[in-house]
């Protein structure tokens, strides 16, 4: 099954890059706010039961693909 | 004294510790390969060396905490075996979770390279038992993600323990924002484990060692681990 796997700063973590980014906008004349950066991360995972695979990409979440001092995840299967 | 410097691919300060601990110290300095399972035997220091290993893939030093020699490095570290961990090396030790917190992107968002002063919070560790507590010293830093960063309530209780080894400050030893140059919290440069034996640091101790290079700042360190190892 398709996962995707969106991996976001935590709320109160600073994001430089998000913030030179908005930053960037403004310099176009867009009004926007809380810009934040992340991280898209997509994968097929075999198996054809969707919360097997949830709770098999939540562990690929703990074990690599975040960094819990820092990241959160959420977890689409698709 | 025996030194194994392990070497991922992307380090590129390996180099520069294998001079510092090898030709400027003296000690018996080993390189050794991501690949490999196991340090060589009688190995007194891991010292992780700074560089862009995997390239900074996923997240700075998360590859590289995987690869097979750190499952060796973690049970050296657990047997209260010294492990110094600079630069990306800080960055590999913390994504090992062998040392607490992560290093984000610098606030200005900019790779910095220039010489910073540190002062010596904790004097009674083997890296740092030559120095004086509050002494300051000057080496250089150069990376990208060096912001140091902890939960609070985790940063409130690595200050309670005395976790923190050094901290950015003025030449003069003051201590504040407009001395630390990537937007570390707390200042912090350098932090070691609750057992004193694993220390990380962001500035490059070992590319101030050699006076034919420069100045030799670094030096406090690296006599600091000789005298903790009866070699001094």
């Amino acid at each position: 099954m398709k996962v995707r796997v969106s991996v976001q700063l935590k709320p109160g973590i600073l994001d430089p890059q998000g913030k030179a980014v908005e930053q960037g906008l403004h310099g176009f004349g867009f009004e926007v706010e809380h810009v934040r950066i992340g991280r898209l991360i997509e994968m097929d995972v075999p198996g054809t039961d969707p919360a097997e695979v949830q709770a098999r990409a939540l562990a690929m979440c703990e074990k690599l693909l975040v960094n819990p001092v820092m990241e959160k995840a959420s977890i689409e299967v698709l | 004294m025996r030194v194994a410097v392990p070497v991922f691919p992307g380090s590129n300060c390996d180099h520069d510790a294998l001079h510092a601990c090898g030709t400027v110290m003296g000690w018996d300095t080993i390189p050794v390969w991501h690949q490999e399972t196991h340090l060589p035997p009688n190995t007194d220091l891991v010292f992780v060396p700074g560089g862009f290993s995997y390239g900074d893939y996923l997240r700075c030093g998360a590859i590289a905490a995987l690869a097979p020699i750190m499952a060796d490095i973690k049970r050296h570290a657990d047997n209260g075996g010294l492990v110094l961990g600079v630069c990306n090396g800080f960055q590999i030790l913390c994504e090992a979770h062998l040392l607490p917190g992560a290093l984000l992107r610098n606030e200005s968002l900019r790779f910095i390279h220039r010489d910073v002063h540190l002062r010596v919070e904790r004097a009674d560790l083997p890296f740092t038992r030559a120095m004086a507590a509050g002494a300051v010293f000057q080496v250089p830093i150069a990376h990208a993600e060096g912001n140091f960063t902890l939960d609070p309530a985790e940063l409130i209780d690595l200050e309670a323990r005395g976790g923190v080894a050094f901290r950015y400050c003025s030449a003069a030893g003051g201590i504040g924002e407009d001395h630390v140059p990537n937007g570390a919290m707390n200042g912090i440069a350098g932090i070691v484990s609750a057992g004193g034996n694993v220390l990380g640091m962001m500035p490059h101790p070992e590319r101030a060692v050699d006076p034919v290079l420069g100045p030799t700042g670094g030096l406090g360190v690296f006599r600091s681990l000789a005298e903790a190892l009866g070699v001094a």
